[in-house]
């Protein structure tokens, strides 16, 4: 009963009917509209607070009208039979797809950015904590080889605990998976951007996250391999505030830029501008077109 | 030796047996005793090890005297010559390899490498690999694509040392770099799980063409004791947890991420290091011949095949990929309600 309390307590944070938001970090109350205005960073402290992937891509695309998505219907099974006391996976999955309304933990599909068509993920921190169970690692590669195959550039905005542990060892081998289809990706000469959100630890930053063109990290992101936690359990001493901080792993020589939520489109729009040279437009707002007419009688034979 | 808590009743038998064998030897009235407690100790190792558990299994292959990656390269391989170092920051002794030949073939070796005893298990970190051991491994790696040698790989690792040291060196970027490494790699690449495979630092020695894992050997996305901190909120959970990770070489072959399981001797590698070695040599040497016929693209098409596929079948609604003709078959159907 505590835990439902808990849980909805902190669903109720940033429920539109609040009229302000205190921040995590520093307490700060502001206006919900002001919030929303400022992209949801604190204006006191510069705290980046996590967002939904819709939040994520309205932020980023040109328009979600003309977003068109890969696989959404995609669920997992239960490969393993996995329960914990009296609490199957999939009871687990169906608990968190009614919570955060997403089917799965992953948001992929084909939008604009300046007009320029980008294949783009943007996996959300709500759904179980963003672990990579087989779906979001077929969906991050499903997306990998569309931008592979229409030749379009790439941004995924990640953010993860870890692989999910309820799909064992398959979740290990989505690490494989997503690196084989960069791989091919990379081959093609193509353009990946990574924008590590927080927090990306574990199987994430050690596989498609971290191999990219270039690796973008929002202020204050935790970045890294193994949490914090496990860290301090194991070296019995609390690490400095800072380690592992998108900062921090700057200095370290691992995150290529740190960006401000507010610049990120205009600098994801001047790397692809830089490395991907100008978009042929007209001929690319056609094959726009085409995709989304393949896409959308597909996606709606999966309702049947 | 370390006895494990299931091995304890073995023990006593087996040292029954040698006090047999002691005073025994000027007797001839013991051989009787000696061949029936023989006997016994078979029957009852063969009895416990049909009915273990998985947190069992997780006890065998953690077990402090099974043989390690450097005691089946002595067993194995001859002419192997250790090289060091990852020529930008160190040498992790926790990973080891190098050129050998095997069965007469030259190859390269690459294996997690746990300590035995105190000092070596400090110096090797309990076999929890840094950055640099991973960069090392994939220099090697490459080392051997660029002289045409096949790669053979030891997998044995708790996980990945997990210190704020390897974060700031870039523990997961070094992985990544070894999983697209690894997927490229032009040149064959048979691994072995020989003992405990630990996750990410697992992964990271573990993408090949055939991927063998021992009799009792374990291969889990995160440790038990890991899982049930996680999902159990409580370490204390890790038998459960080890259960329903589905680690055993037996659900590893079902879920396809392991392609072989190779036989031990009777009561687990420790037991017999030769005898183990040689099984393990066999096995590794049926796969590297399999391998070797095949053409270096329709390997490396093969790998890519093999690894793209992975949790293909355990998702549901695959209808949207318009771009691969492949029909994708609903393997398993979610539980209605």
């Amino acid at each position: 009963m505590k835990k439902i309390l808990r849980r909805r307590g902190r669903a109720g944070r940033g429920q539109p009917d609040d009229l302000w938001i205190k921040c995590r970090k520093c307490g700060h109350m502001s206006y919900r509209r002001e919030f929303v205005v400022s992209l949801k960073v604190c204006q006191k402290c510069g705290l980046h607070e996590r967002l939904t992937a819709h939040e994520r891509l309205e932020m980023l695309v040109d328009s979600m009208d003309g977003f068109q998505q890969i696989a959404p219907d995609m669920v997992s099974t239960d490969p393993l039979g996995f329960v914990r006391g009296n609490l199957t996976y999939d009871d687990h999955l169906e608990r968190y797809r009614d919570s955060t309304g997403l089917r799965e933990a992953v948001i992929c599909g084909l939008g604009t950015m300046e007009g320029r068509p980008v294949s783009i993920a943007v996996i959300d921190f709500r759904f179980l904590g963003a672990s990579m169970g087989s779906v979001v690692g077929e969906k991050i590669t499903l997306a990998i080889e569309l931008a592979t195959e229409r030749r379009l550039p790439l941004v995924i905005v990640s953010c993860s605990g870890g692989a999910r542990m309820q799909e064992g060892m398959l979740s290990l081998m989505q690490m494989a998976k997503t690196s084989a289809a960069l791989s091919r990706f990379h081959a093609a000469s193509l353009c990946y951007l990574s924008v590590m959100t927080d927090p990306t630890l574990a199987g994430v930053t050690a596989s498609f996250a971290s191999l990219a063109d270039v690796v973008i990290a929002e202020p204050g992101a935790t970045v890294g391999f193994t949490g914090r936690r496990l860290i301090e359990q194991i070296v019995k001493q609390k690490l400095p505030e800072n380690a592992q901080s998108a900062e921090f792993m700057q200095e370290h020589g691992m995150i290529d830029l740190v960006v401000e939520r507010r610049a990120l489109r205009g600098m994801i729009i001047k790397l692809f501008d830089i490395f991907v040279g100008p978009d042929e437009r007209s001929d690319r707002v056609n094959e726009v077109e085409e995709i989304q007419v393949k896409i959308r009688p597909a996606a709606s034979t999966t309702k049947t | 030796m370390a006895v494990l808590s299931f091995e304890k009743d073995l023990d006593k038998l087996r040292g029954e047996i040698d006090k047999v064998k002691e005073s025994g030897t000027s007797d001839g009235g013991s051989d009787g005793r000696l061949a029936d407690l023989e006997d016994k100790l078979e029957q009852s190792t063969l009895q416990v090890f049909s009915a273990l558990s998985a947190w069992d299994r997780v006890q065998l292959a953690r077990h402090p005297d099974r043989p390690h990656t450097l005691d089946y390269i002595d067993h194995i391989f001859s002419d192997f010559i250790e090289l060091h170092g990852d020529r930008r920051f160190g040498d992790d002794a926790a990973i080891v390899g190098g050129p050998a030949k095997f069965d007469g073939q030259r190859v390269m070796v690459v294996g997690h490498q746990k300590g035995r005893g105190t000092r070596d298990s400090v110096k090797r970190n309990f076999g929890m690999a840094s950055p640099e051991g991973f960069r090392k491994g994939l220099r090697l790696m490459r080392q051997a694509e660029k002289f045409g040698l096949p790669v053979i790989t030891f997998v044995d690792i708790p996980g990945a040392s997990p210190v704020l040291e390897a974060e700031e060196r870039g523990q997961a970027w070094a992985i990544a770099d070894n999983l697209l490494g690894m997927i490229e790699l032009r040149v064959p690449i048979i691994v072995a799980v020989t003992g405990e495979g630990g996750s990410g630092g697992a992964l990271a020695l573990g993408i090949g063409d055939r991927v063998l894992i021992q009799e009792y050997g374990v291969y889990s996305v995160a440790s038990p004791e890991g899982c049930a901190s996680i999902v159990w909120r409580d370490h204390k959970f890790a038998p459960e947890a080890a259960e329903a990770l589905k680690l055993t070489p037996t659900d590893l072959l079902k879920l396809g991420v392991v392609d072989r399981i190779v036989r031990e001797p009777l009561g687990g590698a420790h037991r017999d290091y030769a005898k183990a070695a040689e099984i393990l040599a066999e096995d590794i040497a049926e796969e590297l011949n399999a391998v070797t016929k095949i053409s270096t693209d329709e390997l490396i098409a093969g790998r890519y095949r093999k690894y793209r596929a992975m949790g293909r079948d355990v998702v549901d609604n695959l209808a949207t990929d318009e771009s691969n003709a492949e029909p994708r078959p609903k393997v398993r159907e979610g539980k209605s309600r």
